[in-house]
């Protein structure tokens, strides 16, 4: 059973977008502020800090959950990945993102990173998700530029492109 | 925004949960999913000195069905018992309500037995526990106690969990063959807090029990006769009145007051064509 005391800085590893990680921290930091601060993965944004707006959606062990109420010590041994671990090679974008850019679904780009990791899972577990489905998921995220609308088209377009891929690879 | 620091022990086993708990007293508390503690946490508006994580105990993963009852452990997500592929057949209810509750981001981690011990007073699963009839198993290192919802719930975000103590599961009854059962809510957006979230269940005898959260400061449950019978909408009328509707950002009492009847009256005849 292991302890963690308040004064203290401790290891700990987890897989972070298919490397094996070890990071350092106090029993209190949150998972957010391990990526960011600690590993310099600044991909993943930091907006409410309560779990209200979204931003600082995560992938632990395939679903997306918030970073910043998750404690770093809580990612113990967990498969975690982030938007830095979207892109299929160095400089190309997966189809979620290139259909992101394609319909103009950011402006600012504050909310992206987090909206990109819950609609890869939903995608990933729902390859048929109902354009409902696809809203309903979205209402778990704020985004104040686009009014949502060019974000659940690029959604649906990304889903028909890798339907597509899926069916040429069958 | 950062939670004040506080010991952390991971337990693996529910003896050293609880072993955990006893040393601390009222300085601990238990996290799992952390999706009500770690906002709490991070708004300093708990401080606990110790946190005894119990999400890697095995015992309280499981999630069973015996003797009429579904039990959920402690530690069950709600995406876990969301899933669960009985969930339809046995709590149609739940069913109804799980994909209100939060976000598909929280119910990733945020757990049933979690939301239970947060108690707040417009969340869907405490409304479950209350329309249901279904109870809180609680334990200490020594002893184990087993309350229904209305000795549980103590007031807005107040639980009968007491120091050293934690919850072990809830377990949810399942109803006889010609029970109905419907949920539904009034949100700003899906996944808000409920403005009234309204759950009824109709008995192969005839009568109603009508559940309705986000109004008072816990859920509250009223017997109701059929709706074409002449005290029907009186009832639900008196009802409405005490709950002690208050005007807040997000609607005014009288608001409030329309929705506990007229949701309250529809989701009543749900149930009741939904009886089999």
């Amino acid at each position: 059973m292991p302890k963690l005391s308040r004064e203290g800085r401790y290891a700990i590893g987890f897989r972070l977008n298919g490397q094996e990680v070890t990071a350092h921290a106090p029993g209190r930091m949150l998972l957010t502020d391990l990526l960011r601060h600690v590993l310099g993965e600044t991909g993943t944004h930091v907006g409410c800090e309560h779990g209200v707006c979204g931003a600082c959606t995560v992938q632990v062990d395939g679903e997306p959950v918030r970073a910043c109420l998750m404690l770093a010590a809580q990612a113990e041994g967990a498969d975690i990945r982030t938007v830095e671990g979207l892109e299929p090679a160095a400089g190309e974008l997966s189809p979620l993102q290139a259909a992101f850019r394609e319909h103009f679904a950011l402006q600012c780009g504050f909310c992206t990173a987090g909206i990109l990791m819950s609609l890869d899972a939903l995608l990933a577990r729902i390859p048929d998700a109902s354009e409902d489905a696809i809203r309903e998921h979205l209402s778990g995220h704020l985004c104040r530029c686009t009014g949502y609308a060019p974000i659940v088209k690029a959604a649906l377009a990304a889903q028909a492109q890798l339907k597509e891929e899926e069916a040429a690879n069958a | 925004m950062k939670p004040a620091p506080f010991d952390y022990v991971r337990a693996d086993a529910l003896g050293e949960a609880l072993e955990a708990l006893h040393e601390a007293g009222d300085e601990a508390r238990v996290i799992s999913g952390g999706q009500s503690l770690v906002p709490m946490l991070n708004m300093r508006l708990a401080r606990p000195s110790v946190l005894v994580d119990i999400t890697r105990v095995s015992e309280l993963k499981r999630i069973e069905q015996r003797k009429g009852q579904v039990f959920v452990g402690a530690a069950v997500r709600q995406v876990e018992l969301e899933r669960w592929a009985p969930l339809a057949g046995l709590l149609p209810m739940i069913a109804a309500m799980m994909p209100w509750v939060g976000h598909a981001q929280t119910r990733s981690r945020g757990t049933v037995c979690g939301s239970l011990a947060h108690a707040d007073p417009s969340a869907e699963l405490p409304l479950a526990l209350l329309a249901l009839g279904g109870e809180m198993h609680l334990r200490n290192r020594r002893k184990k106690r087993v309350l229904p919802a209305s000795a549980f719930f103590m007031g807005m975000m107040a639980t009968a969990v007491e120091p050293g103590e934690m919850i072990e599961a809830v377990a949810f009854p399942t109803h006889p063959m010609g029970t109905g059962t419907a949920f539904r809510e009034i949100a700003r957006r899906h996944g808000d807090f409920a403005i009234v979230a309204c759950a009824a269940i109709a008995r192969p005898d005839g009568t109603n029990r009508l559940a309705v959260g986000g109004v008072a400061d816990t859920p509250q449950a009223i017997d109701l006769p059929d709706p074409s019978d002449a005290g029907f909408e009186d009832a639900l009328n008196e009802f409405a009145w005490s709950l002690g509707a208050r005007d807040d950002l997000h609607a005014s009492a009288r608001y409030r007051r329309d929705l506990v009847r007229s949701l309250g009256r529809q989701t009543v005849k749900e149930a009741i064509a939904c009886r089999s």
